[in-house]
């Protein structure tokens, strides 16, 4: 039964991730006074790419054709271990948080793999760029995240989250660090602007494009939707962790149904926000994004160290 | 019995040093053949011919040091099965001071790690050294000083007593001293291992002090008399503080780290990866028996020491690593990075240990020892893979190479793994040690002491950040050795390796890294053997440790199952793998890569090293010392036409002009005050002999 709800909620993960991603298509083209397209665009746009031939380049070895099926693996399996409607899944034993981080380490080990196979110099420009970026985001991450384990004394996102459930609505300095930490490292590590701009069409400030621009067909289609899933993931991260309520600590369908809704609600909400600050913000220079991560990783190291100066037990 | 499995792995080692001897020996082999044996076997005759002998002779040598490794291997797993320590006396040594032998879980334990990787370098080793001409490289020399280095840290491993661990540490230094000068035409190998051999005696002397320091509050040289010795706190840190010096320059922290990334590059593959494979492991070996066994008080300071010193190496390490074009330097300095890994842990297990925590100090302990076991297989891998690269292309430096992956797709693929390890991806042994060593950072809400609750967390968050940066390194080099278009002539013809002992050497290293990533419970329930006889303190939840999970404080606070996480890949693969599957033939449509409409793609217009670096360089720029010059040429009318532009860069250790400028300045300094008394004038040295003769009469009288 437990396996069973774990494997629809990462079902419902991977189905639910376009949607978000259509929605906040949705908001920004309200929020720019444009015409949005339909909420399901997104679903049309995977099954139009899963149905078309792929185009290999003719230098490509088979961890090219290979990679799209790893990243996309990687990313589900990253999904497995986050409660999105529920506490207390078995997979989240499997893995704790610390796997988590592991796993989108290795999509991306791929990804920026697959940007060197062609051998073009754009492969190379977007894998150097990624690699920078994620070498100074995956730290501040770690840090936000360890200040949330350290607050619950485990690393299990579950666990931690229940910890944060049976505590009830405390206003916790080192919370709000941690949480300010996570926003702006999901901005930059899903390629938002004002790191990277994901509908950029000029290859030179491209980053994740730029890496993925020899993919097409079914292999575009995986990687765009892992990347939707991720998108998806830092959302239910920092909605999940940080304002837990309403997730369901029982298997009942009642409470379920609950969960679903309220996470529904809580990812509105946050890609709302999110539509609202990539139309205010403009896009960074490349060399500017280092301040932005460093400011990350000191509020996630802030947030640490009161937590331990201020709110540890002793 | 478990003794005699260790004696046998020493005397093979130095058998295969002997044996090696025998290469210009042919015609005396045949000599003897002929006055021994009444009737000439149809066999030895063909081992003795002049075209096979040599090779045979290589065969035998591998063989021989195979077999030690194997014996090493089965020594250590019986020792660290049955739990015991064994003791034994050699009448080898000072006549008052035989040498001592014991041999327990520890030495055990760094046995296996030895074992394991000679094991796969005698695989290797026949197949690579195969193209060095007799005439320039004798193979008597490399095989004698291999058997030696291996026999030397076999014995550092089973030393008893001071003065034996001291000849047993010599013998490996020196050794290994001739065989990172085993090329040495070239006038920079030929610096790079004096530079070895004098750091390392230095290493060396501190390591004597501090054996001395103990030495002097005690009655004996055994380490028995050691571990007895009663000092007062501040002895006990001078002498951790010289044998930190001391087994720190053998490791290769920062910044006694320069003669490592000199020295490994340039002696042959195998021996590089010997050198940083298991040599470092030895060093760390020392720190641990020192520290942790001799002194019977750690101090939490000490702890604070190494873990200041570790988060140091562990960054700069894979800062420096990730400028090196040079395939052999790189993989050296990421050395420097991993060692400086397992110098954090050890630091917060010493800081837990005096804290009250055994515990937990059981866990950090063990977490450096399973990282210390997982860099030893996939440093390996990856120096006899970088032997195998440039073995067929003659090429080290990755901007040089690309292409690979086509041309040598089983090397590619060992390669990968070692890669994926280093990087602590999920599913493979790297990542499972720096699990652990963030599972012990993350306990620090247990101590008291504000200053070390702030100062852990810091350096998790270095660590963090080390192992990004190592993704980011090893994506580099993977991606420009074996992806993309081939950036030369050279690795354009590459082809692979054929040799199988090559190729079964590196699948096996890559292999075991990948099923210690599965089932890391295997090796870490022997782990918890050796804390358990040197902390008397075991994991905290011993049950943790089954095959399926890893739950090494409590299944509440952390747990991790590799099986089941490869499971679940395996699923997610095989799902979206059946649901995209197509027609074969229509699959996959092959066009020419996107130029965006120019046309005329070439190999350099890829990203090289210093290209993909260049965002890093930009934002550590502090970390290195950067020079870097854009020269153009002109042509044209009025020189406004640029012809070629030249592109030089050039990055140095902060460590030169810090450390080692200053103290070669101070000796030499030194060394002309002291000149100033040699005048050469010889009224000069008369008036010396003669105030020496007063004053030594007036001392008597």
């Amino acid at each position: 039964m437990n396996w069973l709800i774990a494997i629809l909620q990462t079902t419902l993960f991977v189905a639910l991730a376009p949607l978000l991603a259509g929605w906040l298509k949705v908001c920004k083209c309200y929020l720019q006074n444009r015409q949005p397209p339909s909420l399901l665009q997104p679903y049309r746009d995977l099954l139009k790419l899963t149905n078309k031939q792929p185009v290999v380049s003719e230098q490509a070895s088979w961890l090219f054709i290979k990679a799209p099926y790893i990243i996309f693996s990687a990313t589900i399996l990253a999904s497995t271990v986050v409660p999105l409607i529920a506490v207390d899944l078995p997979t989240s034993a499997s893995a704790d948080v610390i796997v988590m981080v592991g796993f989108f380490a290795f999509a991306r080990f791929f990804l920026a793999l697959a940007g060197l196979d062609v051998g073009t110099a754009f492969g190379g420009m977007g894998s150097s760029r990624e690699m920078t970026i994620s070498s100074l985001a995956e730290p501040a991450m770690l840090m936000a995240i360890f200040t949330l384990t350290m607050n619950a004394s485990t690393t299990n996102l579950s666990l931690a989250i229940s910890h944060v459930l049976e505590q009830g609505l405390v206003l916790r300095p080192s919370f709000v660090f941690a949480l300010f930490a996570l926003i702006l490292v999901a901005v930059a590590e899903t390629g938002r602007i004002p790191v990277d701009n994901p509908t950029t069409h000029l290859e030179l400030t491209m980053i994740h494009e730029a890496m993925i621009l020899e993919y097409s067909g079914r292999h575009l289609a995986l990687i765009e939707w892992a990347s939707q899933l991720k998108l998806m993931l830092y959302g239910v991260l920092c909605a999940n962790i940080f304002f837990p309520w309403g997730i369901a600590q029982t298997f009942s369908l009642h409470d379920l149904g609950v969960g679903l809704l309220a996470i529904i609600g809580k990812l509105m909400v946050l890609s709302i926000i999110l539509g609202i600050s990539e139309t205010l913000v403009a896009k960074m220079r490349l060399f500017r994004v280092q301040e932005y991560l460093g400011f990350a990783y000191l509020l996630g190291l802030l947030g640490m160290l009161s937590h331990i100066i201020l709110e540890a037990s002793r | 019995m478990i003794l005699l499995l260790a004696y046998c792995a020493v005397l093979f080692s130095f058998a295969s040093g002997l044996l090696a001897l025998l290469s210009n020996q042919q015609q005396l082999l045949l000599a003897l053949q002929h006055r021994f044996l009444k009737t000439p076997s149809a066999f030895i005759d063909h081992c003795l011919d002049e075209h096979h002998y040599p090779n045979f002779l290589r065969q035998v040598v591998f063989i021989a040091l195979g077999l030690s490794g194997v014996f090493a291997i089965l020594a250590g797993l019986s020792v660290l099965i049955s739990n015991t320590v064994v003791t034994d006396q050699i009448g080898l040594g000072l006549p008052w001071l035989p040498w001592h032998i014991r041999f327990d879980a520890l030495s055990g334990f760094f046995f296996l790690i030895i074992g394991i990787a000679v094991g796969a370098v005698s695989l290797y080793g026949p197949g690579y050294v195969h193209h060095y001409k007799e005439k320039d490289h004798p193979f008597a020399v490399l095989g004698l000083f291999t058997g030696l280095f291996v026999t030397g840290m076999l014995l550092v491993l089973l030393a008893d007593d001071a003065f034996m661990f001291m000849i047993a540490w010599e013998l490996m230094s020196v050794a290994s001293y001739f065989l990172v000068a085993f090329q040495h035409e070239n006038s920079a190998n030929r610096r790079a291992a004096f530079l070895y051999l004098l750091m390392a005696e230095v290493g060396a002397l501190a390591i004597i002090l501090a054996f001395g320091v103990l030495a002097s509050f005690s009655d004996g040289f055994t380490f028995d008399a050691l571990r007895h010795a009663q000092l007062s706190s501040t002895w006990a840190s001078i002498a951790f503080g010289l044998a930190v010096l001391g087994f720190g320059m053998k490791a290769g922290i920062v910044p006694i780290h320069v003669w490592l990334p000199e020295a490994h590059p340039v002696a042959p593959s195998h021996i590089s990866a010997l050198m940083s494979g298991v040599m470092l492991k030895v060093a760390i070996y020392g720190l641990i028996r020192f520290s942790f066994d001799l002194l019977d008080k750690i101090q939490w300071q000490w702890g604070v020491v190494l873990l200041i010193i570790g988060t140091v190496s562990a960054l700069g390490g894979i800062l420096y690593a990730m400028m090196q074009p040079n395939l052999k330097r790189l993989l050296a300095y990421s050395s420097v990075e991993n060692i400086g890994i397992i110098f954090m842990v050890l630091g917060l297990a010493m800081i837990f240990l005096d804290n009250g925590h055994p515990e937990l100090a059981a866990l950090g302990f063990l977490a450096a020892l399973f990282h210390a076991f997982n860099h030893a297989l996939f440093k390996n891998l990856l120096f006899l893979g970088a032997g195998m690269i440039h073995q067929q292309t003659h090429e080290l430096n990755i901007d040089m190479l690309g292409g690979l992956i086509k041309k040598m797709p089983q090397t590619s693929m060992v390669f990968l793994v070692g890669c994926m390890s280093i990087s602590s991806l999920p599913l493979f042994n790297g990542f499972v040690s720096e699990w652990l060593a963030f599972q012990t950072a993350l306990q620090v809400d247990v101590l008291d002491n504000g200053v070390l609750r702030s100062l852990i967390p810091v350096s998790a968050a270095a660590l963090a950040l080390t192992s990004a940066l190592a993704a980011a390194c090893f994506v580099k080099v993977f991606g420009l050795t074996f992806l993309g278009v081939p950036r030369s002539r050279h690795s354009e013809k590459a082809h692979e390796v054929k040799d199988k002992g090559m190729i079964a050497a590196t699948t096996l290293l890559a292999g075991m890294c990948f099923l210690v990533g599965i089932f890391p419970s295997v090796i870490i329930s022997l782990i918890n053997r050796v804390t358990g006889q040197l902390l008397n303190q075991t994991l905290a939840n011993n049950n943790g440790l089954s095959w399926l999970w890893l739950a090494p404080v409590a299944p509440e606070q952390a747990s991790y199952s590799p099986p089941l996480v490869l499971i679940g890949a395996l699923i997610a693969g095989c799902v979206c793998y059946w649901y995209l599957r197509r027609d074969p033939a229509k699959a996959i449509r092959i066009g020419e890569t996107w130029d965006c409409g120019f046309g005329g793609l070439t190999p350099r217009m890829q990203y090289t090293s210093s290209a993909f670096t260049m965002p890093f360089r930009r934002i550590f720029a502090k970390a290195w010392i950067i020079d870097e010059q854009v020269n153009k040429d002109f042509q044209g009318a009025m020189d406004q036409d640029v012809a070629a532009v030249h592109y030089a860069l050039r990055i140095q250790d902060h460590s030169w002009p810090w450390v080692y400028q200053p103290l070669e300045r101070g000796v030499n300094n030194l060394s002309k005050q002291v000149g100033r008394i040699q005048t050469g004038n010889i009224r000069t040295y008369l008036g010396y002999s003669f105030v020496t003769l007063l004053v030594l009469l007036w001392v008597i009288s």
